[in-house]
């Protein structure tokens, strides 16, 4: 399965795979970020492949660590097949200033939401989704809490309508 | 302080009645978030045209604690009481995915003795018996049901009495541990499962026979709430309500995991996706975790409940207390926790509520860098507008009750 499913994506994505990645036996493909819709929509269309079940999406912030240099933001996309008991994930590294994904909400219903949770909590757009908001947080909450840089050491939220109240610790670097 | 609000807040418009074009008139209501069906502070925001729901949109949030957040401040260990406070009724089934998730990224799955994998799955499907319990209670009483939900939270305090027995908690027991478990089940353990293997499936009897043919039950769930087999693979819809609609897909059959594969049991699916569908398939479910819950009790392996990984899983008290090394080992993960491998790892388990999955990634510290838990319950709810629209508001509090939802794990 490991074999069809790499060559599938290498003969028809060619340079837009960029690498593989194998960690305890799970298997990932870094691809380009805007090639993430045609590589998904094309692998839940193949009907022997039939990667139809979109299981999560989510994204790891990896600022601070010596490879943040390949991108900051890290988008991870997993996939199963119920045809062929088979799960893998496709990943997308992002940079800061470019966070921005392809939605897979007109193709997976369930992505709808995920997609708003990760926007919520890490700040990630997605192109083309009907309606991305927050989802868990509070509307008054600024920023995004799973970010690294948002402090988790302050106990008191910065909320706008309160914000004349709190006193601001200068050197949480969220302020 | 940056006061620039960069969102588009998710308020809803309120409007008591609104008029359309040609006369027709809607009204918006506001069902929660301290509505007593709607199972925990979720709040729909309904369209009606009279009793006929037009459109319905969750809104969610109100019970979010960060714990994904809070889980990348603590050392691993630490780490696993948290996971019990998200699915409330199944902290067992919680600690499972997540003590897993870390094995396989320390790559010590092997190592875990076979004992402590058979306790877990005893447990896990003690756990599921409890969530589908409480299930049926609160999903009976949304229909108008009451004594059922007196009946099954009887039953559930069994399994509660199981919990404090191995672990010293009913609830948050947080029993499971990376490389095994707490501690070993004591002596009056088994004398306590069996009486819920004798006990439980007369009790399983009777409440099929208050339900399955009762005409009110009938009619409030045969055709009510449906959703297709397409729709929900579309939608991601895991567990009970996947299966419902006639799919069968069930983590532990399709990536066994500890030790699964060596028991034998039933997948079963329903054939119309609708909410008897799903409430057959968890009855079901529950007799056949007593099966696996039978075959965990009588083939119960001897041996260690902890893996002999030094530095990772803590050493047995009594070296602790003869061995010097086994002390100084004791003395350092309690301290510093251990460190895990650079790389991250999606491992799911079959939970009451669905697929739960853990997603680690570890830069190679003590502390995880990420922790994302893939909720059942929150991608489930997210398929209620399209299951809902279009029927009456009495079916909203059964598709809700059909869904099987828990607020905490949603919000996280």
């Amino acid at each position: 399965m490991e074999d069809k499913l790499r060559t599938f994506l290498k003969d028809l994505f060619g340079e837009k795979i960029l690498s593989e990645y194998t960690h305890r036996g799970q298997l990932s493909f870094y691809i380009q970020p805007q090639a993430l819709r045609e590589i998904a929509v094309a692998l839940k269309n193949d009907s022997d492949l039939k990667f139809d079940f979109l299981t999560d999406i989510t994204v790891v912030d990896h600022q601070g660590q010596a490879w943040e240099k390949d991108g900051r933001f890290e988008m991870v996309y997993i996939f199963l097949s119920l045809k062929n008991t088979f799960q893998f994930m496709l990943r997308a590294k992002l940079p800061e200033n470019a966070a921005t994904m392809p939605t897979l909400s007109k193709d997976w219903a369930c992505a709808n939401w995920l997609e708003r949770e990760v926007w919520d909590l890490m700040g990630i757009k997605f192109e083309g989704h009907p309606e991305l908001t927050k989802i868990l947080t509070v509307d008054e909450l600024v920023g995004h809490p799973l970010r690294k840089d948002f402090g988790i050491t302050y106990e008191m939220p910065q909320f706008s309508h309160n914000s004349d109240e709190i006193e601001v610790v200068p050197d949480n670097p969220h302020h | 302080m940056n006061t620039q609000a960069e969102h588009k807040p998710s308020s809803v418009e309120f409007s008591d009645v609104v008029e359309h074009d040609g006369g027709r008139k809607t009204m918006t209501l506001n069902m929660g978030p301290q509505h007593p069906s709607t199972h925990g502070v979720l709040r729909l925001v309904l369209e009606l045209d009279g009793e006929t729901v037009v459109s319905c949109e969750p809104v969610i949030g109100y019970l979010h604690t960060g714990i994904e957040k809070s889980l990348e401040s603590k050392l691993y260990y630490k780490a696993l009481p948290m996971t019990d406070r998200m699915d409330y009724m199944s902290p067992m089934s919680n600690n499972l995915g997540f003590c897993l998730a870390i094995e396989k990224l320390l790559d010590i799955e092997e190592a875990i003795p076979a004992r402590a994998k058979w306790i877990r799955v005893l447990m896990a499907e003690l756990t599921r018996i409890n969530s589908h319990l409480v299930w049926l209670g609160t999903h009976a009483i949304d229909l108008g049901a009451m004594s059922m939900f007196l009946y099954a939270f009887r039953d559930r305090e069994a399994i509660l009495d199981i919990y404090e027995i191995v672990s010293g908690q009913r609830m948050m027991s947080s029993y499971f541990r990376v490389g095994g478990l707490m501690d070993d089940v004591p002596k009056s353990f088994h004398k306590s499962v069996r009486r819920i293997l004798t006990e439980l499936p007369k009790r399983i009897d009777e409440y099929e026979d208050l339900l399955t043919n009762n005409r009110i039950w009938q009619m409030r769930t045969i055709g009510v709430a449906k959703i297709s087999a397409e729709n929900a693979i579309n939608g991601g819809l895991t567990g009970s309500s996947l299966r419902g609609s006639g799919v069968k897909y069930d983590v532990r059959k399709a990536f066994p995991y500890s030790d699964y594969d060596k028991f034998d049991f039933k997948v079963p699916v329903g054939e119309h996706g609708d909410v008897f569908s799903r409430y057959q398939v968890r009855m079901y479910e529950m007799r056949e975790s007593l099966k696996i819950v039978q075959q965990a009790l009588d083939g119960l392996p001897e041996g260690p409940i902890r893996a002999h990984v030094p530095g990772v899983v803590l050493p047995p008290k009594p070296d602790v207390l003869s061995k010097m090394e086994s002390l100084i080992y004791h003395f350092k993960i309690i301290t510093d926790g251990f460190k895990v491998p650079r790389g991250s790892v999606y491992v799911p388990i079959e939970s009451g509520k669905g697929e739960i999955g853990f997603f680690i990634d570890s830069d190679g510290t003590n502390v995880p860098n990420r922790v994302r838990v893939r909720p059942p319950s929150f991608v489930n709810l997210s398929a209620l507008p399209s299951m809902v629209e279009g029927s009456l508001v009495s079916d909203v509090v059964a598709a809700i009750g059909s869904l099987d939802i828990v607020l905490g794990e949603i919000d996280r």
